[in-house]
């Protein structure tokens, strides 16, 4: 079942064309790996997919999810959302409890230890390495529950094992019907995953105005 | 109205937790009242003469200078993306980010603000009046300050150009709040101008969350 679709999608920032034409069809369980040269556009794309970016031409499409308690979209960007004074296990209960007041601190607990970060739970944000932070952010996956994952270079920062527990959940997200949709420039190990390169979208020319 | 007040909750703990914000404002507010009988020189008949002044445009000047970073740090964090990927409209964030504003500047401005008012010699029939012209009227700086803080996202010197969009639109409210103020301490009926300030907030707080939000999504898109 196909869950996320765009068409002929364009999109423009500040007056120059960055990519044209560009479609792609997400099915439950699927996933996507953008790729693309530095200014290509994957973030744009990511925005775009989630709604916070309107295309110029073109549209994006998504299904309903049936539980009604998932969300639609869970978004990893290059911004963590992390508050310097909250601690990093009240970062991720508010995230928890703006979805779903039940059990909010429990599940939260459990999004630190998937992330393998549970020792720093009681740590402010402020002090968190840029990996830690990544993993925090990473949490919000899990504490508030979406049918597709955006996630905008969700490497960065990451060692080898926090790759690796990513990849795992990554997984699991799959398995329970979930898609997503990563814009990265390393190798992840995703099962089924189709690429799409932003550099086949490139547009030839300015456009009028630009 | 859940992740209203979940909003709410979490600004109020920011605010508590790093404290600088609000306590500026207010430190500024007390400090700059202060200043005034040094300025003016301290025969009570001129003091309480300008007094309700005084007090209106140091709030409005303490609420101005506390709005600049209303949504600063959740555009830059990207916690307004997840916020509204989560479902949350802009309209109800601007909604609790201006109603913890006030909560942490508007609110403490009334409780200091009568012993501000003995210390520049208000008239004394006029204390009643003035709490209820900051009662009413702060709210209406907050709301119409989150307009001016939406605008300014993204902007370089942010700071400036807020006083300039946000200080036009202050000057009605202030009008009728001294006017209510200046009235009470004459013995005539402040009324008119109390029911004026109402009337103001009546209007700004279903319109100003609708513009700042407009504003959010303009900044994001």
């Amino acid at each position: 079942m196909t869950i996320l679709t765009a068409e002929n999608v364009a999109c423009q920032r500040a007056g120059r064309l960055v990519f044209r034409e560009v479609s792609l069809r997400l099915d439950a369980g699927g996933a996507i790996v953008v790729v693309g040269r530095n200014g290509a556009g994957k973030s744009s794309l990511l925005r775009l997919l989630a709604g916070l970016l309107k295309p110029l031409m073109g549209s994006v499409r998504t299904e309903p999810s049936p539980d009604d308690r998932q969300r639609l979209f869970g978004y990893v960007g290059h911004n963590d959302a992390v508050k310097p004074t909250l601690t990093a296990l009240e970062n991720l209960v508010f995230w928890a409890r703006l979805s779903d007041r039940r059990e909010a601190r429990a599940r939260a607990e459990l999004a630190l230890e998937a992330f393998d970060i549970e020792a720093l739970a009681d740590l402010p944000g402020r002090i968190l390495s840029a990996g830690q932070k990544r993993r925090l952010s990473l949490g919000r996956l899990l504490v508030a529950p979406a049918r597709i994952w955006l996630l905008d270079e969700p490497s960065v920062a990451l060692d080898r094992e926090g790759v690796r527990r990513l990849e795992g959940e990554i997984g699991r997200h799959q398995a329970s019907g979930g898609g997503v949709v990563v814009a990265t420039h390393q190798d992840l190990t995703i099962a089924g995953a189709e690429t799409l390169d932003l550099e086949d979208h490139r547009p030839g020319q300015r456009t009028a105005g630009g | 109205m859940r992740a209203l007040w979940h909003l709410i909750r979490r600004d109020l703990t920011l605010v508590l937790r790093s404290g600088t914000d609000a306590g500026a404002a207010l430190a500024f507010f007390v400090v700059t009242v202060t200043l005034f009988p040094f300025g003016i020189g301290p025969e009570p008949e001129i003091l309480g003469r300008v007094a309700a002044g005084l007090i209106w445009v140091s709030a409005l000047l303490a609420t101005l200078l506390s709005m600049e970073r209303l949504f600063q740090a959740d555009y830059e964090d990207g916690t307004l993306d997840q916020l509204l990927l989560a479902g949350v409209s802009a309209e109800a964030i601007a909604v609790a980010k201006i109603a913890a504003h006030w909560l942490v500047t508007g609110l403490p401005l009334l409780i200091v603000a009568p012993v501000m008012g003995a210390l520049i010699q208000l008239p004394t029939g006029a204390y009643g009046v003035m709490i209820a012209s900051l009662a009413m009227g702060t709210p209406v700086l907050s709301l119409i300050g989150g307009i001016g803080a939406a605008l300014i996202l993204g902007a370089r010197r942010g700071g400036a150009l807020l006083a300039l969009l946000v200080l036009p639109l202050f000057v009605p409210p202030l009008i009728f709040a001294v006017g209510a103020i200046d009235a009470a301490a004459l013995g005539l009926s402040p009324r008119p101008n109390l029911l004026f300030l109402a009337g103001l907030l009546a209007a700004a707080l279903p319109l100003a969350p609708v513009a700042a939000a407009a504003a959010i999504r303009q900044v994001l898109d």
